[in-house]
């Protein structure tokens, strides 16, 4: 894949190397002035179509329930409202940490997984399929169960992929993406009409409730609201394992100088095969795991028609992307995206902007953010000065 | 990877021609067991399928051992997939099966649902091609789709609601254009955000301009073809009353091989795929070219929406293309990058929507089943690009920034 005569000022081959070459040349700078443009042109579309963007991303900015961080402690009913809202954001942001995870951890190996919808849909479906069947499990050893299997289920589904990458050179996108329709369909047949996963009511392509003593215990709200339930701290934990793993393990190491350069890899004497497959396959237990959590923390249930709309896998690439495909970075993106989503489709007041519109903004934040994340060129040129100093990225990267 | 291959070809040299035709023998028969099972024949016990099947595999085995690796895999997985619809087949009542496989209608549903992926697939070639991997596809097709739709309905005329909506596809690629070419963005991130924007554009101005309900009834329709054929035993209910963007589609296939390959615009723009240096050296426009294919392909893309949208259901949905553009990319792929490869597989993906909307419609017995025919053309394209069956090769220097020195 190289082209013997690039310039030696090219960004390196792998999107890898040239994200990594972007972080150490912009450091926060780039991610924050991606966003606002972002922000500023889904306004600018606002703006064009007749509202008021400022009172929109005001109305979007209290659904998120943010606000709730800096309320007046006396004013009981903002207080309650603004938890309410927080705690669902919190629960989007959980999911989407995972799946951001998931995309990160392929990048940093030079891989793109865009397969992160399909992983979390097989680790969903096989966490309902656990948790509505094996109901005179214990709950903890039941919670344990669903949880990892779902994870096996990611893993292997990505494994798919990694596997055709290392054995056959087959490109992840092309596979991860039939990968995510093939996941998409099965889910479409197991929980609809007729389907084995399919609930009691037998019009309703909708599957059976998981039982209650499987679901994770709400720690900060009222449970029949939906609090926010605990798998919040799996997902910070995994943030944890994902920073340790990349930047204090043999395997991190190898994983991202195969994403460097994965030629000059291999002339280490690293198995870039071994690394293709174990990268996609770790890719995919994080969004399994996304999809094990959602399923027993707050879904419980999942329709035929809930598996067509579902997009966290998808809003990975953009938590990924933005998060610069570090621990942290990905854990405050996900709060971001997290924050957005929820915001626009459920939390925002339907008299200041209607949800159907404000839904479709972050769907145009998350394409531009993708956009201009990928277009490492244009911030190049932006810090062309330093850009002289910093000719080629030094090998192994800061890694947050 | 090569050397597999090279491995495949030596092998096929070396061993006379004989276990080829038992290949292909192996592929007729096992396409014979899902065959007897429907009308007219309609063979009803499962051990028809099951013995067609098996010796349709076992003729693909040993073409593959005897040497023939590429026909002898084919003959097996046809002889099971012919094996397994056989027997569901057998399951099913023969009136349904009559009402589900009437073949002149089953073919012109696959010629209505493979149009859509035939323009995105040939659009998506003309790209590739060019060295520029175009994975938005699927979202030049919705802007296709809905801005087509809005066109036709304000202007009252269907022509200029397809050309409006091939402007928004386009305009959507002239972006990716920029941002592949000119800031040598990584393409396939470039493409995703296509996409991402694009169902963000469209939802938001659906809901902004029909608050997310029908467009409405008086949106003018692209017609029909009606041919003086209706008596024509099977090509006049197949052929008879096809939608023009249809017959259009035939063309463009047949116009874009001529382009691609028999002209010197054609040369250019396979060699910007292949090997851009080189084109650059004897003095082709790299830039321009591969502007030219991404723009095309959007406007091709953008039109197999507008069909869609404008020809076919006659509103919009928020999402509508719902994957298409994917399945035009995987028949792109399948089709190994050519016109006429990418035509069959739009072809075949096309037969299986069909099968699954009809059997939806009309067989309620296994409703299921008819979701799962759907994940047909994915589990085909794994298997493609896994080398099992031939090889896939994209242009070259597919998915590469050029510079200019």
């Amino acid at each position: 894949m190289n082209e013997p005569a690039a310039a030696p000022e090219e960004p390196g081959q792998s999107l890898a190397a040239r994200l990594a070459l972007q972080h150490r040349l912009g450091g926060l700078a780039p991610p924050i002035l991606t966003a606002l443009l972002a922000f500023l042109m889904g306004g600018l579309i606002v703006l064009a179509t007749g509202h008021n963007p400022i009172t929109t991303y005001r109305g979007i900015w209290d659904g998120t329930g943010l606000g709730w961080l800096y309320h007046i402690p006396w004013d009981t009913r903002a207080e309650s409202l603004a938890a309410l809202n927080l705690q669902q954001t919190l629960i989007w942001t959980t999911t989407l940490t995972l799946t951001g995870l998931a995309v990160a951890f392929a990048f940093r190996c030079g891989l793109f997984n865009i397969g992160g919808q399909g992983q979390y849909l097989v680790g969903l479906i096989v966490a309902n399929w656990i948790g509505v069947s094996m109901a005179g499990l214990a709950g903890p050893a039941h919670i344990a169960l669903a949880i990892v299997l779902a994870t096996l289920a990611g893993a292997a589904w990505a494994g798919i992929a990694g596997l055709l990458k290392a054995m056959v050179g087959a490109h992840e996108v092309i596979t991860t993406i039939m990968l995510n329709w093939i996941a998409i369909y099965f889910g479409a047949y197991v929980f609809g009409q007729g389907g084995p996963l399919q609930g009691p009511v037998a019009s309703n392509p909708i599957s059976g409730d998981v039982v209650q003593s499987v679901r994770l215990p709400v720690f900060w709200g009222d449970p029949v609201l939906q609090g926010l339930h605990v798998g919040i701290f799996i997902a910070l934990g995994a943030l944890v394992v994902f920073y340790i793993v990349i930047n204090r393990t043999t395997l991190g190491y190898e994983v991202r100088t195969v994403g460097f350069n994965p030629d000059a890899a291999a002339y280490g004497g690293i198995s870039v095969k071994r690394n293709y497959f174990l990268a996609m396959a770790i890719s995919g237990s994080f969004a399994g795991l996304a999809g094990g959590i959602d399923m027993l923390g707050w879904q419980y249930r999942f329709g035929t028609l809930d598996v067509y709309s579902s997009s966290v896998g998808f809003l990975g690439i953009a938590v990924a992307l933005l998060g610069r495909n570090t621990a942290v970075g990905t854990g405050i993106a996900a709060l971001v995206f997290g924050a957005l989503f929820y915001g626009t489709t459920h939390g925002i007041d339907p008299n200041v902007f209607k949800p159907e519109l404000a839904g479709n903004l972050t769907s145009m934040v998350q394409g531009l953010v993708v956009l201009f994340v990928g277009a490492d060129v244009l911030i190049l040129y932006v810090w062309g000065l330093r850009r002289k100093k910093l000719r080629m990225p030094r090998l192994g990267g800061r890694g947050v | 990877m090569t050397a597999g291959a090279a491995g495949a070809v030596g092998a096929g040299l070396r061993s006379e021609r004989a276990p080829v035709y038992v290949g292909a023998a192996g592929i007729v028969l096992g396409a014979l067991s899902f065959w007897v099972t429907l009308p007219p024949v309609t063979a009803r016990y499962p051990a028809w399928p099951i013995v067609l099947g098996a010796a349709a595999a076992a003729a693909g085995a040993f073409a593959a051992w005897r040497g023939a690796r590429r026909v002898g895999i084919s003959a097996i997985t046809v002889g099971v997939l012919g094996a397994a619809l056989g027997i569901l087949a057998t399951h099913s009542s023969v009136s349904n099966l009559v009402q589900v496989f009437t073949w002149s209608s089953l073919l012109a549903s696959m010629f209505v649902f493979a149009t859509p992926l035939t323009y995105a697939a040939i659009g998506g070639m003309v790209s590739e091609r060019s060295g520029v991997v175009n994975i938005g596809l699927e979202g030049m097709m919705l802007m296709g789709a809905f801005w087509g739709i809005y066109g036709a309905e304000k202007t009252g005329s269907w022509v200029l609601g397809v050309l409006i909506g091939m402007l928004a596809g386009g305009l959507l690629a002239v972006i990716h254009a920029y941002f592949s070419i000119h800031l040598r963005a990584d393409q396939i991130v470039s493409g995703m955000g296509m996409n991402f924007l694009a169902v963000g554009i469209t939802g938001y101005f659906f809901v902004q301009l029909y608050h997310g309900e029908n467009v409405g009834a008086n949106v003018p329709r692209i017609p029909d073809l009606n041919l003086h054929i209706k008596d024509v035993y099977f090509l006049g209910p197949t052929f008879g009353h096809l939608n023009l963007m249809i017959w259009i589609g035939f063309l463009v296939v047949a116009l874009s091989y001529v382009v691609v390959f028999k002209t010197p615009v054609g040369l250019r723009i396979r060699s910007c795929g292949e090997h851009p240096r080189a084109a650059d050296t004897v003095g082709i426009n790299v830039y321009a070219v591969r502007y030219g294919a991404v723009i095309t392909s959007g406007l091709l893309a953008a039109a197999g929406g507008a069909y869609l949208s404008v020809g076919f259901v006659g509103t919009f949905n928020e999402n509508m293309t719902a994957g298409r553009g994917f399945i035009a990319l995987a028949a792109m792929i399948f089709g190994n990058w050519r016109p006429f490869g990418a035509f069959g597989a739009a072809l075949l993906f096309g037969f299986s929507a069909a099968l699954a909307f009809k059997m939806q419609v009309y067989d309620a017995s296994l409703p299921g089943i008819a979701v799962l025919i759907n994940i047909l053309p994915y589990v085909l394209t794994l298997i493609a690009v896994a080398g099992v069956i031939g090889r896939s090769t994209p242009p070259a220097a597919d998915g590469r920034p050029y510079k200019k020195q």
